[in-house]
């Protein structure tokens, strides 16, 4: 009975070869678009439920004052509290986009375990003023090294900013974003004094690390609270919540990826439904005949199934295996808008998951007609 | 009172009893075969004769199975088919019958073998039993060189002793064939047809042979002719 299966699979080659390379090409974009929407969730994989951020209930671009941050530190249950700024400098060409953080280096490492540093570089770096931390992977885009001098044009803040690289930090797990640039919010504070008084001594926004997850809600609620009609009020939230309101921005562009990585996989159901529908037709007279000596609608069912699965499958398998070679395509252009791009068990899973569920779909129909047909009618005369 | 000394009737295999078929052909019923009724005896080779159209196909269905009456019943050995489920019929007909189609009906993408071998796999025997009858059903019917050949490599005669090696091996109580050589040369027509009555001769299997040609139903012990859909009686000697 395998045997009269795979024969089947395997009688119009070319037939069954297009089918499969179009299945293999449809799960090869489904889990590409899926990876890009995996990394786009990417920061709220990686936060953790112990830190918070307090930026001005404004907007995400009006800073705070940094008197807030004795102010902060001093309540119960806060057991850290570091701060950033957003500074958007342009590296030669406005086009060598990369996330850059003018942030308080040793707090920030406190707080983010995630970034790991070797002891002698987080001294190097927390003894020069102009010293900076970059990811591996920003290091080897642009092939930066350490004791390399980086020279960044502000556009945000004016002025132009000379950096040493002090630092390369990796990520502790897959999902830590390894495409940032840190450097000591001093420097860029000392710059601003001098060149514009009235933007100096202000933050991004502060990072809190609370004692426990259960501290998340009260102490976010006693931080707002406390600025409350004060010049900057705050909004507290838990970085998942904060990494999610940035998603929020984009999430329509999320949801039409979403929407055609389905597209896709619609499209090549119909495929392979039409390649079944039309092999089961040629063959009805074969399913008769089957049935002429006692075969049963199920065995035929099984037979259609069975072709169908195979198709699917291998088609599935073959578009999964494909991720793995073009996922390393398009980060060099990508990871840095992204950061991350975790090709996931989730997504290759959902992938095959998904060719199976085609498979069993493409076989109903065909396998429901095998089912139904009428022996005298599908033996009547040839023509 | 005389002692009766004509010859022991062989028990019946078949008995229809007024049969009634007909199609629905738009609003108009179509009557296809009308009040048949036929006996068949066991080991018997019957030739069901008669013009296009006289529902020859239609009464050879009914017998083995494959299509339902509208009227009359039909026991085959003591069961009464016709109310048999469709469940219950697949199985029935896996045992009982044994068909051969004009166009052979063969499996392309499987071997002689493998196409002799089909009807086993709805049964208990294990793989070397089912290699075994095979083998046996193939020497038969003279092809056990080319078990390996797929149908297009057969000759149409070739094909159809495979179709008859298919048909025989499960041992059914009855053969269906339609028209088994009305796609064949003559030479290879005669070949089936020896064919088939070595198999009712030698092995007392019962066939039904439906046909046009009347040198095929003369290999037949008996004839009986359709026309219209209805049996004509057993000595009619009226051409069709
Ligand atoms: N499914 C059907 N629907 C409507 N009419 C049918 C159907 N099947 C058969 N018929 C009609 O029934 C009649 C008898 O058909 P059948 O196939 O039994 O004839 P036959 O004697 O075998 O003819 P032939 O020698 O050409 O094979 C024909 O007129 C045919 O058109
Ligand atoms: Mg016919």
């Amino acid at each position: 009975m395998f045997k009269l299966i795979w024969r089947n699979t395997v009688r119009h080659p070319l037939r069954a070869s297009l089918t499969v390379l179009g299945m293999a090409v449809a799960v090869l974009a489904f889990c590409l678009l899926r990876t890009v929407v995996t990394a786009w969730y990417g920061g709220v994989a990686a936060s953790s439920p112990v830190r918070l951020i307090t930026r001005n209930a404004i907007s995400l671009m009006a800073p705070l004052p940094m008197a807030y941050l004795p102010r902060i530190q001093v309540l119960a249950g806060v057991k850290e509290v570091a701060y950033a700024y957003w500074f958007e400098g342009t590296y030669i060409d406005p086009k060598h986009f990369f996330p850059q953080f003018a942030v308080s280096v040793s707090r920030l490492l406190d707080i983010y375990p995630e970034y790991l540093i070797s002891p002698d570089q987080k001294a190097a770096l927390l003894r020069d003023r102009k010293g900076c931390a970059i990811g591996r992977k920003l290091a080897a885009r642009f092939g930066w090294r350490l004791g390399d001098s980086i020279i960044l044009q502000g556009t945000i803040f004016p002025g132009e900013y000379n950096f040493n690289v002090q630092a390369i930090y990796t990520g502790r797990d897959p999902s830590t974003d390894e495409t940032q640039f840190f450097f000591h919010w001093d420097y860029l504070n000392e710059k601003l004094k001098k060149i514009a008084p009235e933007r100096a001594d202000k933050v991004g926004w502060f990072f809190v690390q609370v004692a426990s997850p259960g501290l998340a809600a009260p102490v976010s609620e006693k931080i707002d609270a406390m600025f409350k009609n004060s010049l900057a009020e705050t909004l507290t939230e838990t970085e998942k919540a904060f990494q999610l309101s940035f998603i929020a921005m984009t999430e329509a562009i999320l949801v039409a990826i979403q929407a055609v990585s389905w597209v896709v996989i619609g499209v090549i159901l119909v495929v392979l439904a039409n390649t079944m529908a039309m092999s089961a037709r040629e063959r009805l007279r074969e399913y008769a005949v089957l049935k002429t000596m006692g075969f049963r609608p199920r065995h035929l069912a099984g037979l259609i199934l069975g072709e169908s699965l195979i198709l699917a499958l291998v088609g599935g398998l073959l578009g999964v295996l494909l991720t793995f070679p073009a996922i390393h395509l398009f980060p060099a252009s990508l990871e840095q808008y992204f950061g991350v791009f975790p090709l996931t068990w989730a997504t290759l899973s959902l992938g095959l998951t998904i060719s199976l569920g085609i498979g069993v779909l493409a076989a109903t129909l065909p396998a429901y007609r095998a089912a139904q047909i009428s022996i005298a009618e599908a033996l009547k005369k040839v023509g | 009172m005389t002692r009766e000394s004509a010859p022991v009737s062989p028990a019946p295999l078949v008995e229809i009893s007024h049969l009634y078929k007909s199609y629905r052909r738009g609003s108009q019923d179509l009557v296809i075969l009308q009040d048949i009724s036929l006996t068949i005896a066991s080991g018997e080779f019957l030739a069901l004769m008669g013009p296009s159209g006289s529902g020859k196909t239609t009464l050879l269905n009914l017998i083995a199975g494959l299509d339902a009456p509208d009227k009359g019943h039909l026991i085959v050995k003591g069961i009464d088919i016709t109310r048999l489920t469709e469940a219950q019929l697949a199985s029935w007909r896996a045992r009982e019958v044994g068909f051969i189609f004009q166009f052979y009906y063969l499996i392309p993408v499987l071997t002689a073998f493998e196409n002799v071998e089909l009807p086993l796999l709805l049964t208990p025997l294990n793989r070397r039993e089912r290699q075994e009858h095979v083998d046996l059903a193939l020497e038969l019917v003279g092809l056990s060189d080319r078990r390996q050949h797929y149908p297009s490599q057969l000759s149409g005669g070739q094909q159809q002793r495979v179709a008859i090696a298919r048909a025989l091996i499960t041992d059914p109580s009855i053969i269906a064939a339609d028209e088994p050589t009305g796609d064949l040369d003559r030479q290879s027509a005669n070949d089936v047809l020896n064919l088939l009555s070595r198999l009712n001769q030698e092995f007392n299997k019962t066939i039904i042979l439906v046909t046009h040609d009347p040198e095929a139903a003369s290999h037949a012990a008996r004839i009986r002719r359709l026309i219209k859909g209805q049996l004509l009686d057993e000595n009619d000697r009226r051409q069709t």
